[in-house]
């Protein structure tokens, strides 16, 4: 599936290959729950790319000399499933997956209050299902519901967004072709009702004005997301309010 | 939204709360919970919960999820007996801490030198017993001074999630009311989520524990207390005539 030219990424009628307008979001799926063993577990699909994260704990760290005196640690792995890309990924964790996990505990230490279970230790792990551009922010918000899923104590919920730019143009949400081809890609994480950002990179060129525009558009698109992820969340105690 | 001299909740009572939804802007006199967080004057919710609210100005989230117990001076909890050591016993309290109790709280006396605390409690026996100490720096130290405290020595041990203990007790005792009622048995919630079920015969032990996880699945599902009453009516209806029956017979 090499290209040895770069696609038009944005069409004469103004959408983009997979003919969303560009400031239009992938369809959001979310699934909590979905798994038996772990405290807490999410499916969190965007357009093609689909996540599962499970999360276990709080407990006690072992080894005991590793445990944080005044706070919980967190463990993250975020890796992709051999069958996630077109052509089989080596299933040893490479480079880029290690720097991910990284990237991705200092998001979610920004969120979980750790400092209510000190010396214990939450694992997170992140499976990649199917890989289609943003995994890692798709990643970050299913570890986010999988957390709220365990009942552990967050701050905020994690949503996140990435926004580029595709032939000159800003647009939300980048898929595949546009990730490979287009001239910019940042991904945006924010605590939408504290207002603070968790994640932020930056790939590419923009200018200051493209910057703030990007900013603008991605917190747009978090707060739809923030809100379909509540919904997610109520929609398991939809009854339970009767009573 | 009840307002309140500046001070504003912005839920109603029972309403489900999400992390991060500002739950009130204000000063209120709220007791300090693992399951909200405050920033300035606001309050936000750590936790997928329920908001009660009383008296306008006091409120409280009650979690909905968890697999783990978060400790609580006061509370009654089941403990397990995991290790033992020189002074007391590592009791695991289903929470992400171990417990410990000590063996003077048992004994009612400081330990002779090279005394065996295996002849007093043993590896895997349960115990009912009370935290009587925990903070951030130190694990839950527990003691069983106090009545019906100690090792338990008869009856079924049912788990269910410490976030379901509130729906197993019911309002005003309510749902509990019925299950010890109905089935007859001497049923104990401890906070931790361990249900100590003590009953006079097998029939109505596996009802009550029946009944028990019908609850926990279907906590959230309105009318459950009155369901909960039948299905241990359907259950049980017939066996308590046929009790009474055999008592007859045998005098």
């Amino acid at each position: 599936m090499m290209q040895v030219q770069k696609p038009r990424l944005i069409l004469e009628n103004g959408l983009r290959t997979d003919g969303r307008r560009p400031d239009e979001m992938r369809p959001i799926k979310i699934e909590l729950g979905v798994l038996k063993n772990a405290d807490g577990s999410a499916i969190f699909e965007m357009g093609n790319t689909k996540v599962l994260a499970a999360v276990y704990g709080p407990k006690e760290m072992h080894p005991r000399h590793l445990a944080l005196p005044d706070r919980a640690s967190l463990r993250v792995r975020y890796h992709m499933t051999p069958f996630s890309t077109d052509e089989r990924k080596n299933p040893a964790p490479s480079r880029r997956e290690i720097e991910l996990s990284k990237v991705i505990r200092e998001a979610l230490e920004s969120t979980v209050l750790t400092e209510l279970f000190p010396r214990t230790v939450i694992d997170v792990f992140m499976e990649v299902l199917q890989a289609d551009a943003g995994t890692r922010l798709v990643s970050l918000m299913a570890a986010s519901m999988a957390l709220a899923d365990a009942g552990i104590p967050l701050r905020d919920l994690i949503a996140g967004v990435a926004v580029g730019k595709a032939d000159g143009i800003i647009v939300l949400d980048l898929n595949e072709p546009e990730d490979m081809w287009g001239e910019a890609d940042m991904p945006v994480a924010m605590l939408p009702s504290l207002g603070q950002v968790a994640l932020l990179q930056l790939n590419g060129n923009m200018t200051p004005e493209e910057f703030r525009k990007g900013l603008e558009l991605a917190q747009k698109g978090i707060n739809i997301i923030y809100n379909l992820q509540k919904d997610a969340l109520r929609k398991k105690y939809a009854e339970y309010k009767e009573e | 939204m009840v307002e309140n001299s500046g001070s504003k909740i912005f839920y109603q009572d029972r309403s489900i709360v999400t992390p991060g939804d500002l739950i009130a802007e204000g000063e209120f006199q709220v007791p300090w919970s693992p399951y909200f967080y405050k920033i300035g004057n606001k309050y936000y919710s750590a936790i997928t919960g329920l908001l009660s609210v009383k008296e306008g100005n006091i409120f409280e989230v009650i979690p909905l999820e968890g697999q783990r117990y978060y400790p609580r001076i006061g509370d009654t909890v089941i403990g397990l007996i995991e290790d033992i050591e020189i002074y007391g016993w590592v009791v695991d309290i289903k929470s992400f801490y171990s417990a410990y109790l000590p063996a003077s709280s048992l004994l009612g006396r400081a330990i002779a030198p090279g005394e065996d605390l295996r002849r007093f409690l043993n590896i895997g026996d349960y115990i009912l017993a009370k935290v009587e100490a925990y903070d951030r720096t130190i694990n839950p130290v527990l003691t069983v001074k106090g009545k019906g405290l100690g090792r338990i020595s008869s009856g079924v041990i049912v788990e269910i999630s410490p976030a379901k203990v509130p729906r197993v007790i019911g309002k005003n005792k309510s749902m509990l009311e019925v299950l010890t009622s109905e089935t007859g048995c001497d049923i104990q919630v401890a906070q931790n989520g361990r249900i100590l079920v003590k009953c006079a015969n097998s029939l109505s032990e596996e009802t009550a524990i029946s009944a028990i996880n019908i609850i926990q699945s279907e906590s959230h599902i309105k009318g459950l207390t009155e369901r909960i009453r039948a299905y241990l009516r359907e259950k049980l209806g017939g066996s308590k005539n046929d009790a009474s029956a055999e008592a007859k017979t045998n005098t």
